[in-house]
C-alpha cells in the first residue's frame, strides 16, 4: 500500500467526506489559502469554495458555538482549533451546549460536529502551545474523544468522526503530522470510534498509549525485546468511550500494565484507565500499575526542560523493564 | 401575552410553595417583546432563547402543558425532565432552545443562520438575550461574524435594566446597548420593549433586512423585569418606587387599553379571554401534576445520538 503522511491522510479524509456529503464544511482560522497552521486543509478552499471552507476571525468560542448551531440544522462542521491550548476558549459551547443537546432534546437534536486540534509538546512551543487537554473532554458525558497515532487510523477515524451524529474531539499530536505510513485510498472505510488497536502482540507486559506516545511505546517495545521482554502495545485510539474490553483482555494475559500519557499526572486519562483495570481485574495483576506521564508542571519552552518533562520511549521502556523485574 | 403573564405568575407561586423544585426565571413584564418578535416569524424561521425563556417558547407556539410538565420534572415535559426551566426546545416549531448559560445561545443562533444562508434557505433566526449577555465575549464574537458574513439573524436584546442584580447602566459606559451594533457595522435600534406595536414594527424592518440577505440587526428592547430575577430574589438592589413606576407601564395593560381604544376588544371579550387563559394555565398544572415521573432506569439513555 502507498505511504503518505498523517497530514495527507487527514486531508484525504476531509476531501473524501466533503465530496461524499455536501453538509460537511470546514470552519476555522487560516484554513483557506494558508491551509491551516499545520497545512492539513491546504488546497481545500480552491476545491470546495468559501461556503464549505469558512475562514473565521480569531474568535474560537464564537465559531465553535456557531458550528454547534449550524449542526442543529443538519450541517456537519469540522472545526479546526489551531492549538489544543486554545480549547480553553471553547469549553462552553462544547461542554454546556454540544455535549448535552441530544440527552436533553432527544431525537429532534443531534450535533454532528468534529473539532480537530493539534496537541502536545516536543517542538519547544512553550507552555501555551504544547498542552494535552484530552482528560477535560473525556470527562464530559456526551463528547467523544479520539487521538489516533497512525496515518491510516487518522484517515479512518476522521471519516468515522465526520459521520458520527455526536460531537467528537479529534486530537492530532503535532509531532505526528510528518510521520508516514500505509493508508488506504479513495473510498476507504471509516474506523469505528471506541475501538483500541493492538499495535504489537506480546506476553510479558501491556503498554497502553495513544497519539504520539503510541509510537514511542512501540519503540520502547523494540528496545525491551532486545532485553528479552515481550511487550504488548495497545494504541487506545479513542479516549472516550474507552475500549476497556481490549485493555482488560490484554492485562489478563500479561499481568503487568504500563500506561503512557503525555498529560500531567493528576486527574488524567492514565489514572482513569489504571483504576478501571484495578476495579475489574485486580486479581490478574502481578505488580503495581506503572504510569509514565508528564509531572504536574506546565510544559516549558527550553528543549532541555521540555525533554525533562515529557514522557518518551526510554521512560516507557524503563517503567516496563522495572515492572518485569529487569533493571 | 396574557398566557405568558398568567403562566409565569403561576410558576412563581408554584416555586414559592415548593411544589416545583430547582429554579426558574419569570419574564413578567417582558411579554410584549416575546410576542412582538415571534409574531413576525414564519415557518422555516428559528428562535433561540435564554434562561428566562418560558415566554419566548409560549410566544413561538410551545405547548404550556409540556413546558409546565418540564418544570415539574415530568416525563411529558419537553426535555422529559432532563432539562428543567432553562433547557427545553421544540425544533418542529423552530424553537432551538432556551439556554442556561448567559449569552450561550448567541453563537448558536448565528451558526443556525450560517447554515440557513449556506443552504440558500429563506429562513431567519431571532436570537433573544438580555442586557447582561451583551457583556459576554460570545456576543461580540458572534455579532462580528454575523456582520462579515451578512447572516440572516435578528439579535433581540431584552434590556430589562438588571443583569440579576447589576444595573445595566453600571455595567456599560454607553447610553444605549443598540449602539454596540455600530462596532460591527450593522443597524442597532433602541425601542420601547413594552410597546407591542413598536416591537412589531422594528422586527418587521429587521426581518426584511435579514430576508433580503442584507445581514443582521440589533434590536434593543427596553423593558422591566417586574418580578425578581429568580426564586428567592428579595430585590434589594432596586427601589419599590421604581417598581411602581414601571407597573404603570405594564405592557399587557397598555396593549389592552390600546385594543379597547381601537375598538378591537370589548371589556366582555377581555374578561372572556382572561377566563380562558386562566383555565388553560390550570389545565397545564393539572397535566403536569398528573404526568408520570421519568423512569430512573432510563437515566443513562440518550447521552449519545
Amino acid at each position: 500500500m502507498r505511504e503518505i503522511s498523517y497530514s495527507d491522510a487527514l486531508r484525504e479524509a476531509l476531501q473524501e467526506e466533503m465530496s461524499r456529503d455536501s453538509e460537511v464544511l470546514l470552519i476555522g482560522e487560516d484554513i483557506g489559502t494558508y491551509g491551516g497552521a499545520f497545512g492539513v486543509t491546504r488546497g481545500l478552499l480552491d476545491r470546495f469554495g468559501p461556503d464549505r471552507v469558512v475562514e473565521t476571525p480569531i474568535s474560537e468560542g464564537g465559531f465553535v458555538g456557531m458550528a454547534v448551531g449550524a449542526s442543529l440544522l443538519g450541517a456537519r462542521p469540522v472545526v479546526e482549533i489551531m492549538f489544543m491550548d486554545f480549547m480553553t476558549l471553547v469549553v462552553d459551547p462544547l461542554v454546556n451546549q454540544a455535549a448535552k443537546l441530544h440527552y436533553v432534546y432527544g431525537e429532534q437534536a443531534a450535533c454532528p460536529l468534529v473539532v480537530r486540534t493539534p496537541s502536545g509538546g516536543g517542538r519547544s512551543y512553550g507552555p501555551t502551545h504544547s498542552q494535552v487537554f484530552e482528560a477535560w473532554f473525556a470527562h464530559t458525558p456526551g463528547l467523544k474523544v479520539v487521538a489516533p497515532s497512525t496515518p491510516a487510523d487518522a484517515k479512518g477515524l476522521m471519516k468515522a468522526a465526520i459521520r458520527d451524529n455526536n460531537p467528537v474531539l479529534f486530537v492530532e499530536h503535532k509531532m505526528l503530522y510528518p510521520t508516514r505510513g500505509p493508508v488506504p485510498g479513495r473510498g476507504s472505510r471509516p474506523i469505528p470510534i471506541g475501538k483500541a488497536r493492538i499495535a504489537r502482540r506480546g506476553t510479558d507486559v501491556t503498554i497502553i498509549a495513544w497519539s504520539w506516545l503510541a509510537l514511542e511505546a512501540e519503540a520502547a517495545a523494540d528496545a525491551l525485546a532486545v532485553d528479552g521482554i515481550d511487550a504488548e502495545v495497545i494504541d487506545m485510539r479513542t479516549l472516550s468511550p474507552l475500549d476497556m474490553e481490549t485493555v482488560i483482555e490484554s492485562v489478563q494475559r500479561t499481568g503487568r500494565l504500563v500506561i503512557a500519557d503525555e498529560a500531567p499526572r493528576s486527574g488524567g486519562v492514565s489514572a482513569d484507565i489504571g483504576v478501571r483495570v484495578f476495579e475489574q481485574v485486580f486479581d490478574y495483576l502481578d505488580g503495581p500499575i506503572r504510569r509514565v506521564t508528564t509531572p504536574d508542571v506546565p510544559v516549558p519552552a527550553s528543549p532541555v526542560l521540555e525533554q525533562a518533562a515529557l514522557p518518551n520511549r526510554e521512560r516507557i521502556a524503563a517503567a516496563a523493564a522495572e515492572l518485569c523485574g529487569a533493571y | 401575552m396574557l398566557v405568558i403573564r398568567l403562566f409565569e405568575e403561576k410558576v412563581e407561586d408554584l416555586f414559592t410553595r415548593g411544589l416545583v423544585k430547582g429554579t426558574a426565571h419569570p419574564a413578567i413584564g417582558q411579554e410584549a417583546i416575546a410576542v412582538g418578535i415571534c409574531s413576525k416569524l414564519r415557518k422555516g424561521d428559528y428562535v433561540t432563547s435564554t434562561h428566562r425563556g418560558h415566554g419566548h417558547f409560549i410566544a413561538q407556539g410551545g405547548d404550556p402543558n409540556r413546558i409546565m410538565a418540564e418544570l415539574f420534572g415530568k416525563e411529558t415535559g419537553y426535555s422529559r425532565g432532563r432539562g428543567g426551566s432553562q433547557v427545553m426546545a421544540d425544533f418542529s416549531i423552530g424553537f432551538l432552545g432556551a439556554n442556561g448559560i448567559t449569552g450561550g445561545s448567541i453563537a448558536l443562533a448565528s451558526g443556525a443562520a450560517l447554515a440557513l444562508k449556506n443552504k440558500a434557505k429563506r429562513g431567519i433566526v431571532a436570537c433573544f438575550f438580555g442586557d447582561g449577555a451583551t457583556n459576554q465575549g460570545s456576543f461580540h464574537e458572534a455579532l462580528n461574524m454575523a456582520a462579515i458574513w451578512s447572516l440572516p439573524v435578528v439579535y433581540v436584546c431584552e434590556n430589562n435594566m438588571y443583569a440579576m442584580s447589576m444595573r445595566a447602566t453600571d455595567s456599560v459606559s454607553i447610553e444605549s446597548l443598540a449602539t454596540r451594533a455600530d462596532a460591527y457595522g450593522f443597524p442597532g435600534v433602541s425601542i420601547d420593549g413594552n410597546d407591542l406595536t413598536a416591537v412589531q414594527d422594528a422586527m418587521h424592518t429587521a426581518c426584511k433586512r435579514a430576508r433580503a440577505g442584507d445581514g443582521p440587526t440589533l434590536l434593543e428592547c427596553c423593558t422591566y423585569r417586574m418580578s425578581g430575577h429568580s426564586r428567592g430574589d428579595q430585590r434589594a438592589y432596586r427601589s419599590r418606587a421604581e417598581e411602581t413606576a414601571w407597573k404603570k407601564r405594564d405592557p399587557i395593560r397598555a396593549t389592552r387599553k390600546q385594543l379597547i381604544a381601537d375598538g378591537e376588544l370589548t371589556a366582555e371579550q377581555d374578561r372572556e379571554i382572561r377566563r380562558e387563559v386562566r383555565a388553560a394555565v390550570s389545565t397545564a398544572i393539572t397535566f403536569a401534576k398528573r404526568s408520570p415521573e421519568p423512569d430512573p432506569a432510563t437515566l443513562n439513555d440518550g447521552v449519545f445520538a
